[in-house]
């Protein structure tokens, strides 16, 4: 990381720290780095900031680092951190905030962090079409996209074996009026595929 | 008991024992399941990380037109139930987000049902009906119940059970004449959809899970949860691959196993779809 001055950074992203805490609704200010949401996060191990590290940097307006880290993306939303915290920060919300935020900012998310955002498009895009998910569209596609190619191909036999998998999509009647709430969406909000 | 019920996208995909077998309890328990006409995807794992609206409509959906119906909602799919309760937890409080909402989904909701998830929808049968239906009691069967994250978390919104040390499964499993142990893992996260899309960090969630239930002398997960189902059950052999285990511990959903206490068979619960070889567990209950 580079050597960042935090008085700076906390007048110029002053409107970051705010909206942070208005979209998320959480009263990031009130965390006192105890660090119980770090102790008991099943994916620390893979994060670049842990979530404890996140809050802090949100308190100090660091929104590059954050809009790029890994973190936001590969955080599982299991909400273990948010049951724990004695300030009762609901980190799973904030990480949640950010990660929107990184995806309407137009960042664009590398390694691990790219292969859960392909992931989160390819389900929604089946969503916006069929209404429904449609498990082999979301992993063709998902394979396609994050250039893993091969991934889960070992498991399309097996699933297929035990009829598991569906070879057609079922879309439903609704169909566009679900598509329809993917577009109002965008309309109101902007930035959503 | 009536509920309007959400299957979820993978009641006949990888999920499939779990509808059947739900299907088939709900029907002993004498407790009736109407599908929520044409309901749509409830957004899984992906609308929360792209927009807290369209993360409320894509639920609230579904949500409108079962208050038409006028019935309690309740679905198997843990990460399902995350998510409609969650959105109906928005849309009772939150005025804003509820007249935002209406404007773009077809039937308006104005949050006035309850989501229950069907562990407590089964969890708070009157324990004695469900000891009526019990013809062979799961005797010597010890169960690691493994509730994962999004059942029982946050506690504002799901509230039904408790988020460190659920117990709802586990009265189930006793009352199938099961022993249902007290283990470390309960809620730790699977890694949900971690699975696709990193597999490398979900295995080593999963062999934490897995490494405690055997460690605690289970004979088998019980499981409320198709996504759950398939990081615990499907990876388990990715797990071993990858970091040298040699695990063999089959992975129920818990309608499966009261099934099989209430005498159904195992081809109508769905028993013969799993990866992980049942066989061993079945021969041990008869
Ligand atoms: S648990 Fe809460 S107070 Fe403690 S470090 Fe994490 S966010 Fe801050
Ligand atoms: S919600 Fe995210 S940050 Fe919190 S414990 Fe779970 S994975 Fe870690």
């Amino acid at each position: 990381m580079e050597l960042i001055k935090v008085n700076q950074s906390i007048e110029k992203n002053a409107d970051f720290i705010k909206e942070v805490g208005l979209e998320s609704g959480q009263p990031v200010q009130k965390c006192y780095q105890c660090g119980k949401c770090t102790a008991g996060c099943p994916v620390a191990f893979a994060m670049d900031y842990p979530p404890q590290q996140v809050i802090r940097m949100v308190q100090l307006g660091m929104k590059d680092e954050l809009l790029k880290s890994n973190t936001i993306w590969i955080c599982s939303t299991c909400h273990t951190c948010s049951t724990r915290c004695p300030c009762e920060v609901e980190i799973t919300h904030v990480m949640d905030t950010l990660r929107i935020m990184a995806g309407k900012s137009g960042a664009t998310p590398a390694g691990k962090a790219k292969y859960v955002e392909t992931m989160y498009n390819a389900l929604l895009s089946t969503v916006k079409s069929y209404g429904r998910t449609y498990e082999v569209g979301l992993v063709l596609q998902n394979n396609l996209k994050s250039g893993k190619l091969f991934n889960g191909a070992d498991m399309g036999m097996p699933m297929f074996q035990k009829g598991k998998l569906q070879l057609m999509p079922s879309k439903i009647q609704g169909a566009a009026e679900v598509a329809r709430i993917f577009d109002e969406v965008r309309k109101m909000e902007g930035g959503v595929k | 008991m009536k509920y309007a019920y959400f299957p979820g996208c993978s009641y006949h995909g990888t999920g499939k024992e779990y509808e059947s077998s739900t299907q088939a309890v709900a029907k002993k328990l004498g407790m009736e399941l109407v599908t929520i006409p044409d309901w749509s995807c409830c957004g899984a794992t992906a609308s929360h990380g792209k927009s807290h609206l369209l993360n409320v409509a894509l639920p609230a959906r579904s949500l409108g037109i079962a208050e038409e119906m006028g019935m309690d909602v309740t679905t198997g799919c843990a990460a399902c139930y995350q998510q409609l309760a969650h959105a109906n937890h928005k849309m009772a409080e939150d005025a804003g987000i509820r007249e935002k909402v209406n404007k773009i989904i077809s039937k308006p909701y104005n949050g006035t049902l309850k989501v229950k998830s069907l562990v407590e929808a089964v969890g708070t049968v009157d324990p004695e009906t469900i000891k009526a239906q019990i013809v062979k009691p799961l005797t010597g069967l010890k169960v690691a119940a493994y509730y994962g994250c999004l059942l029982v978390r946050p506690q504002k919104i799901t509230g039904f059970d408790d988020p460190e040390k659920p117990m709802f499964m586990d009265n189930l499993m006793t009352l199938a004449g099961a022993e249902a142990l007290d283990w470390a893992h309960k809620t730790e996260c699977c890694g949900a959809s971690l699975g696709i899309s990193n597999l490398d960090i979900a295995v080593r969630l999963i062999n934490k899970i897995i490494k405690a239930a055997v460690e605690s002398g289970a004979d088998c997960f019980v499981v409320a949860c198709p996504f759950c189902h398939l990081n615990i059950d499907w990876h388990q052999k990715n797990v071993n691959k990858k970091l040298g285990t040699s695990y063999d511990i089959p992975v129920f959903y818990f309608t499966e196993l009261l099934g099989l206490a209430m005498g159904l068979s195992p081809d109508e619960l769905g028993l013969k779809t799993h990866f992980t070889d049942t066989q061993k567990v079945l021969s041990l209950v008869g």
